[in-house]
């Protein structure tokens, strides 16, 4: 009986946990200036990226994990899906219209970051 | 002039100081603003002033540090994509093969009623396990490296639920191995699972082999328009005269030809294209005739007869004659590049229905372990002895069942293939909401002149009275019209023109607005226009105005366009003009309204002229909307709006485009300028009617197959993670084997592919 009492407490905190650690991240903004580097591994980073109205804006995606998972980054308001190879530094330049948040994610939308136009 | 961005190959690297050496002599170089060396893929990323620094400086630069820098086109990358690609396919190939072949080794030494006849060695779990470590920590060393990158960042993914259910698998197996007396004191059989370990990880390595192949075809079409860019360019260079061609076709020139590749090519240049070859960039023929095959671009099948003047477009076919043309588009301004940018963008876009998968699949994965802790919980609480195999077993199949691919898969791979086939058709999808909105079309309006005609009226009839002669009616008619900008006015000036008639001196002009023209001829004062502006300015003789209304009625009745010449305030003649209608037009028309589609035609000709028009093409006489000007468009559309239906404009997208910027969808007949590609969402390269029905029936198709593969992706993750978790159990004793469920996850997703590459078989 004590085991399963055990297994219930050991399980809620793991649940607890999961849920903490994977849904309860805190966004950290990272203002770009004319460009900014995106490193792609295990995700993005940074993921939360502020770039200025009308300005021209280079993003400079680097994919150093080989996960198929991670191969395409789509942006899709901005009619951008592009292909990550690895290792190498891949540009997109956006000069955003209107304010608002975009986001953006891999090609099986597993992965994901935002834009915020400000 | 921006800088200009390019990728070169380099040759001769070999190390990482290789890299450093290039780069700076690159950055050296006046003129080169970036430049940035990639070992691994042999590449340069050069960004620099061309006006400044050309192609021959960088080679130069390249060349002067030791290594080769060679400038090819675009293609060349997709090559090394394409053998990037192959290379991953191949690992996972072997990978799959070699675990599925461990994994049913170990099945066929563990299933009781097989394991009498595999041989007593492979019985022995120790050998088990040494069979089982290669597979788990080299063939699914991507799922761990995945994993722990993923999780540093505070992410899941697929990769994440494998990782956990294949290691606790292998890890409890290990446990069992080494620990036996403890677990059988649990009341446990102290028996290891490096069978369920081993074929899912092969069943899922398989399953990405099979899903990654497959979605490398749904971005055929565009490498297929990739691919069409031509390689090199035969430039003319010297003086411009002692030119021209021999009756043979042959070239004879003093000037030299120069092959020099598609880069280097310069708008102004001078290129000689001869039968059979690839016309290199989009310009216009300044000598010699050809017809071309642009079917690889625009999708038109018939081939196209140029002659001098005439505009040529780059990766197009010269099918029979040499030529001359000028470049006045190269690199990313040529047609083919546009078209390629519009289909990147449009397979880059997200279609709304999408939404929903989007944010099921941001809160999948972690969702999924709690539903497997829950599993595990409820198992080892709940269910029967021994209760810790059947919670670790179930909890495993939970992970391993899981396919958040599937979700995320299922509609970009369906725009892909959708809008590459379309682009194949010369269908221009500008994004995949106008893929989606075209498929849930009510009604569609076509502007009559340059869609549903050809936009080039002829002088029909030619009615004089008294005295007067056809050409003598023809004369004063064309001779008034020649200041005019209205369309008509071209018909009747050719007429003139072909006619041979002697264009009269006009010492004053005026156009009335909505009626026609007047001016001063011989000092005599002249009309020229539609009814109202006789009924205006001719006085007295009602009977001959109305022999004349009666057949310019007559005439109307028939589709054409009559217009009336008054000569001091006498009515001389009438003059009809008609634009003749598209061959594909009725049937384009029947055919939409076969599919439900309200069609309305929109004209500023008159009701009469436009009714009857509109009754050869078997329109509602309702659905006619005639005598608009074109700025009142817009609101013809506005108030079709307010009856809650979905508009389709189509027009030429020219003097349409706030029309077509309106309309919910606008589809432009163009020839792919700018103007009509910007403001409309569909543009029809191929300038065929038919193809407003062949988009409509794309997109219907398209959406259903993003439907199907939305209702399966679903369907399978909302049904099979609770079949998995055993909620069946209770009711009918059905549990999910670990290794079913890897089989039915590696299938979920490549059967989502799968079904989005069967749009490529769709007839539209």
């Amino acid at each position: 009986m004590l085991d399963k009492i055990l297994v219930a407490i050991l399980g809620g905190g793991l649940i607890v946990f999961i849920y903490w650690f994977f849904l309860g991240k805190k966004e950290k903004i990272v203002r770009a200036k004319d460009s900014l580097e995106i490193l792609v591994e295990g995700g993005y980073k940074p993921d939360v990226i502020s770039i200025p109205l009308g300005e021209e804006t280079t993003l400079n995606f680097f994919r150093t994990d080989p996960s198929s998972c991670l191969e395409e980054v789509v942006i899709a308001d901005f009619g951008i899906r592009k292909l990550l190879p690895l290792n190498e530094k891949v540009s997109i330049i956006l000069t955003p219209k209107t304010k608002g948040e975009f986001a953006f994610s891999c090609g099986m939308n597993m992965f994901h970051g935002k834009i915020v136009v400000s | 002039m921006p800088p200009t961005k390019q990728n070169f190959l380099i040759r001769g690297m070999h190390c990482a100081s290789c890299v450093q050496l290039i780069e700076k002599s690159l950055k050296k170089t006046p003129g080169i603003l970036e430049a940035s060396v990639n070992l691994a893929t042999e590449r340069a990323t050069i960004v620099y002033n061309s006006e400044e620094c050309s192609i021959d400086n960088l080679t130069k630069s390249v060349d002067a540090a030791g290594y080769k820098l060679i400038n090819e086109p675009s293609s060349v990358s997709n090559d090394d994509e394409k053998k990037e690609k192959e290379r991953e396919l191949n690992d996972l190939k072997i990978k799959a093969a070699f675990s599925l072949a461990i994994g049913g080794l170990i099945f066929w030494a563990t299933l009781p009623t097989l394991k009498e006849t595999s041989p007593s060695f492979l019985q022995n779990f120790w050998v088990q396990l040494l069979l089982a470590a290669p597979v788990q920590f080299w063939a699914a060393a991507s799922f761990y490296r995945a994993t722990i990158l993923a999780i540093k960042h505070r992410n899941a993914n697929m990769d994440t639920l494998v990782t956990i259910g294949t290691t606790a698998a292998f890890i409890y197996s290990v446990l069992v191995l080494i620990f036996p007396a403890f677990f059988k004191g649990q009341g446990l059989t102290a028996e290891p699972y490096f069978d369920t370990s081993t074929i899912i990880i092969g069943l899922i390595l398989l399953g990405r082999f099979l899903e990654a192949r497959a979605k490398s075809q749904t971005s055929e079409a565009i490498k297929k328009l990739i691919g069409l860019q031509a390689k090199t360019a035969r430039v003319l260079r010297g003086s411009m005269d002692s030119f021209g061609f021999a009756q043979d076709g042959q070239v004879l020139s003093s000037r030299e030809e120069v092959d020099i590749l598609i880069g280097e090519v310069v708008v102004g240049d001078l290129i000689i294209v001869r039968p059979g070859e690839k016309i290199p960039v989009d310009g216009v023929i300044t000598e010699g005739l050809s017809s071309i095959d642009e079917s690889m671009v625009t999708g038109e099948s018939m081939p196209a007869d140029k002659k001098a003047g005439d505009l040529v477009i780059g990766a197009t076919i010269n099918k029979t004659g040499s030529f001359v043309f000028r470049a006045t588009k190269v690199g990313q301004e040529t047609m083919l590049s546009q078209i390629i940018k519009l289909v990147q963008e449009a397979q880059g876009s997200k279609a709304p229905i999408q939404r929903l998968a989007d944010l099921i699949s941001s809160y999948f994965v972690p969702i999924v372990l709690m539903t497997a802790i829950v599993t595990f919980i409820m198992w080892y609480i709940l269910g029967p002895v021994p209760s810790f195999t059947y919670a670790f077993l179930n909890t495993i199949a939970v992970l391993i069942i899981a396919c958040p691919c599937a979700m995320g898969l299922a509609t970009p791979t369906a725009v892909m293939v959708g809008t590459g086939l379309a682009a194949q058709k010369g269908i221009l999808i500008k994004n995949a909401k106008a893929l989606e909105i075209a498929s849930k079309i009510k009604a569609i309006v076509f502007d009559k002149t340059g869609t549903l005609t050809y936009g080039k009226p002829k002088v029909t009839d030619l009615i004089p009275f008294d005295n007067w002669s056809q050409d003598s009616l023809l004369q004063w008619s064309a001779s008034i019209e020649k200041s005019s900008e209205h369309s008509l006015a071209e018909a009747i000036v050719n007429e003139g023109k072909t006619r041979g008639v002697e264009f009269l001196t006009l010492s004053s002009f005026e156009a009335i607005p909505g009626k026609g023209v007047k001016g001063v001829i011989e000092g005599r004062q002249v009309y020229f226009g539609n009814r109202s502006l006789v009924e205006e300015y001719l006085q007295g003789d009602p009977l001959r105005f109305s022999l004349a209304s009666q057949r310019a009625s007559e005439l109307e009745s028939q589709g054409k366009t009559v217009m009336y010449l008054v000569i001091e305030k006498k009515l001389v003649g009438l003059i009809a003009v008609a634009d003749t209608l598209k061959e594909s037009a009725k049937e384009t028309v029947k055919a939409l309204q076969n599919i439900g589609v309200s069609v309305f035609m929109i004209t500023g000709d008159n009701q009469r002229t436009a009714l009857t028009i509109g009754q050869m093409l078997g329109m509602k006489e309702e659905n006619v909307l005639a005598q608009v000007l074109p700025a009142q468009k817009e609101e013809k559309i506005k108030e079709l709006q307010k009856n809650n239906q979905l508009v389709v404009m189509v027009g030429d997208g020219i003097n349409d485009a706030p029309a077509l910027a309106l309309a919910d969808l606008g589809i432009a007949m163009s020839t792919g300028t700018d103007v009509a590609m910007e403001a409309a969402d569909i543009t029809l390269v191929n300038k065929d009617l038919k193809s407003v029905v062949a988009t409509i029936n794309l997109s219907k198709k398209t959406l259903q197959t993003i439907k199907l593969n939305l209702v399966w992706a679903f369907g399978y993750n909302i049904l099979l993670i609770p079949v998995a978790a055993g909620v069946l159990y209770p009711l009918f004793g059905i549990l999910l084997n670990p290794i079913f469920a890897s089989l039915a996850m590696a299938l979920s997703s490549v059967s989502v592919v799968s079904n989005s590459l069967l749009l490529k078989r769709a007839k539209i």
